[in-house]
């Protein structure tokens, strides 16, 4: 069987790629090794109750009837409606660090007041700061690649600020320890703090199930349980791939969401193509309440915490890192109906190899330590929920290997993007979380680009051309 | 397709592109890229439709030829005129 193109990976970059080019009338197949879609923002069942792998919430929101920004475009590009997403704003985050708590919610008049109100002496340098993220265009390369630390540190003065501001950023998109480029730095403030957070009360299956279901719709096709083994390789291009079962499939283009190292390891890379693995991942604990936890004075969407003087942003040396972590309460959007569940989640930075080396006692142990540990420590910045858990749940960075394949559970790939998307064969692809784009619109967007640039406008080589030459019209 | 079929035809377009904008209201002399604020990806978008649809083929250098409604039927009346209304 031979496609036009062949997707490795139902993740949310994959669906949609593949959506783009069943659109476009491509023959196109989604290799996927799970048993069921999603990848990394995935959902599930246990004792009878529904929870999302991944999701806080979606970035980059912005209103109804808004024509820019990513949201917009890959409503677009998808030939989606707003509604088809049914997303409710969040009701109101904070950042808070020792001392000092800083609100956003999706108005940025918010947080700049809050940032003059706490740091009066940063007034000048946050409103430098914010007008140089508004400008910056993914095309400046140069100012893309530098130290987005070095940077701020030109504006801002006061090493607290610039950690609260890194924080939610970090957590929620930088596959880089300590420090993050300027061009991610820019896209994950603006899609944090100028566009905005949201959920679908249905949660992450709502937007997975849209996605297939237009995918195929459009006539595309869905292969579970058919993990890419290998890639067979004839004259710089990929001529078929192995599935784990032994049997092989041919697409005359490949585009791969498992990841860049991961998609090297298939077609045996030169060792100079693939970068080193990300090494940053998560432990994630979910409490179902008895109650809704604004009752309890649990009234925040999300709350990023760190109780340290300064921010660390890397590898744990141990299991966890519990100074510093993302409580998200999935309740306090602005739903029409409330949750029929009390819910809080908390991500804790972790450590993969310390995971990977317990036995399987020394792991049960492990995950429920951790979630003790977690808890307590978020508790600390939130009123304590916990004698209200009625039920919970725990996945750690192996979790995150196992169901998605990614190198040491890593949330956000390797630090080493591969922006074009292409590779040393003609034909294969990159997109996804390694091409540069995460979280879950990121992705898709990143989906969208690498189907449009890499197989439907192949005729044209020069991506800048046509951004020039759009430019005039 | 006679010229005001040729519109029709890139309204329908455009509506499918941005399924909330109500492009009844777009007008005819003022550029697409700042009435609905489409981007490159989205004319790229207007030029695979046109071939997906009526197999018109747009050389790169002819985007600028897009730039509104009326420019745009303009360009494709000859390159469409022997087509039969979808
Ligand atoms: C705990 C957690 C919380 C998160 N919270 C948020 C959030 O609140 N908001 C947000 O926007 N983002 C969040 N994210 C990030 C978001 O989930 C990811 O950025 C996004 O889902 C990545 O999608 P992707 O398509 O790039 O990759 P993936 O989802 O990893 O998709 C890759 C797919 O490829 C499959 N695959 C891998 N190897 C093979 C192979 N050899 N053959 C076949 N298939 C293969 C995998 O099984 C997987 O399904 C969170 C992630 C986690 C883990």
């Amino acid at each position: 069987m031979s496609y036009d193109a062949v997707i490795i990976g139902a993740g949310l970059s994959g669906l949609a790629a593949g959506i783009r080019l069943a659109y476009y009338g491509k023959r196109v197949c989604i290799l996927e090794r799970h048993t069921t879609i999603g990848g990394l923002n995935s959902f599930y069942r246990l004792a009878g109750r529904q929870f999302d792998v991944g999701l806080h919430a979606m970035t980059n929101f912005t209103p109804k009837g808004t024509r820019k920004g990513p949201l917009a475009r890959i409503l677009r590009q998808l030939r989606f409606r707003w509604e088809d997403l049914a997303l409710s704003p969040q009701v109101g985050s904070q950042i808070a660090f020792p001392g000092v708590g800083l609100s956003f919610t999706n108005d940025f008049e918010l947080f700049r007041s809050q940032v003059h109100e706490h740091f009066p002496a940063e007034k000048d340098g946050f409103e430098k700061l914010a007008s140089a993220v508004i400008d910056y265009s993914d095309l400046n390369e140069p100012v893309a690649a530098q130290s987005a630390r070095a940077m701020v540190a030109g504006w801002i003065k006061d090493p607290l600020l610039v950690d609260m501001i890194f924080c939610p950023l970090q957590f929620y998109g930088s596959a880089r320890e300590h420090d993050m480029d300027f061009g991610q730095f820019s896209v994950m403030f603006r899609s944090i703090f100028l566009e905005g957070l949201a959920r679908p009360w249905a949660g992450v299956r709502l937007i997975l199930k849209n996605l297939v279901r237009r995918f195929k719709l459009l006539g595309g096709e869905l292969r579970l349980r058919a993990g890419v083994r290998q890639m067979v390789t004839e004259q710089g291009r990929v001529a078929r791939l192995v599935l784990d079962d032994g049997s092989s499939i041919e697409g005359q283009n490949v585009l791969s969401s498992a990841g860049l190292v991961e998609t090297m390891r298939m077609c045996g890379g030169p060792s100079g193509e693939a970068p080193e693995s990300g090494q940053l991942s998560f432990v994630e604990t979910l409490s179902v309440l008895d109650e809704q936890p604004s009752t309890l004075g649990c009234d925040r969407t999300i709350i990023f915490y760190n109780d340290s003087d300064r921010f660390h942003w890397h590898r744990p040396e141990e299991l966890i890192d519990v100074r510093s972590g993302v409580i998200c309460c999935p309740n306090n959007f602005e739903y029409e109906q409330p949750l029929g569940e009390g819910m809080v989640r908390i991500t804790a930075l972790a450590n993969y190899d310390a995971w990977r080396k317990l036995s399987p006692e020394e792991y049960r142990a492990a995950k429920q330590a951790a979630y003790e540990q977690i808890n307590a420590s978020a508790v600390r910045f939130v009123p304590d929920y916990r004698s209200r858990v009625i039920a919970d749940d725990t996945f750690t960075p192996t979790t995150i290997k196992r169901f998605t394949g990614h190198d040491n559970g890593a949330v956000y790939g390797t630090p080493q993007k591969r922006r074009s998307g292409t590779t040393h064969l003609k034909n294969l692809f990159i997109c996804g979380t390694d091409q540069g784009l995460v979280g879950i619109v990121g992705t898709m967007v990143s989906g969208i680009l690498m189907a449009n640039r890499h197989v439907l406008e192949t005729s044209r080589e020069d991506e800048a051309e046509i951004i020039a030459a759009s430019a005039e019209i | 397709m006679s010229p005001p079929e040729i519109k029709e035809a890139i309204l329908d377009i455009l509506e499918s592109i941005a399924p909330d904008e109500d492009v009844t209201n777009v007008k005819d002399d003022v550029p697409l890229r700042e009435q609905l604020e489409l981007d490159s990806m989205d004319f790229l978008d207007i030029v695979m439709e046109l071939r997906k649809r009526y197999r018109v083929q747009i050389p790169e250098d002819d985007y600028v030829q897009l730039a509104t409604i009326n420019s745009t039927v303009e360009y494709l009346a000859p390159l469409m005129k022997d087509l039969q209304k979808a």
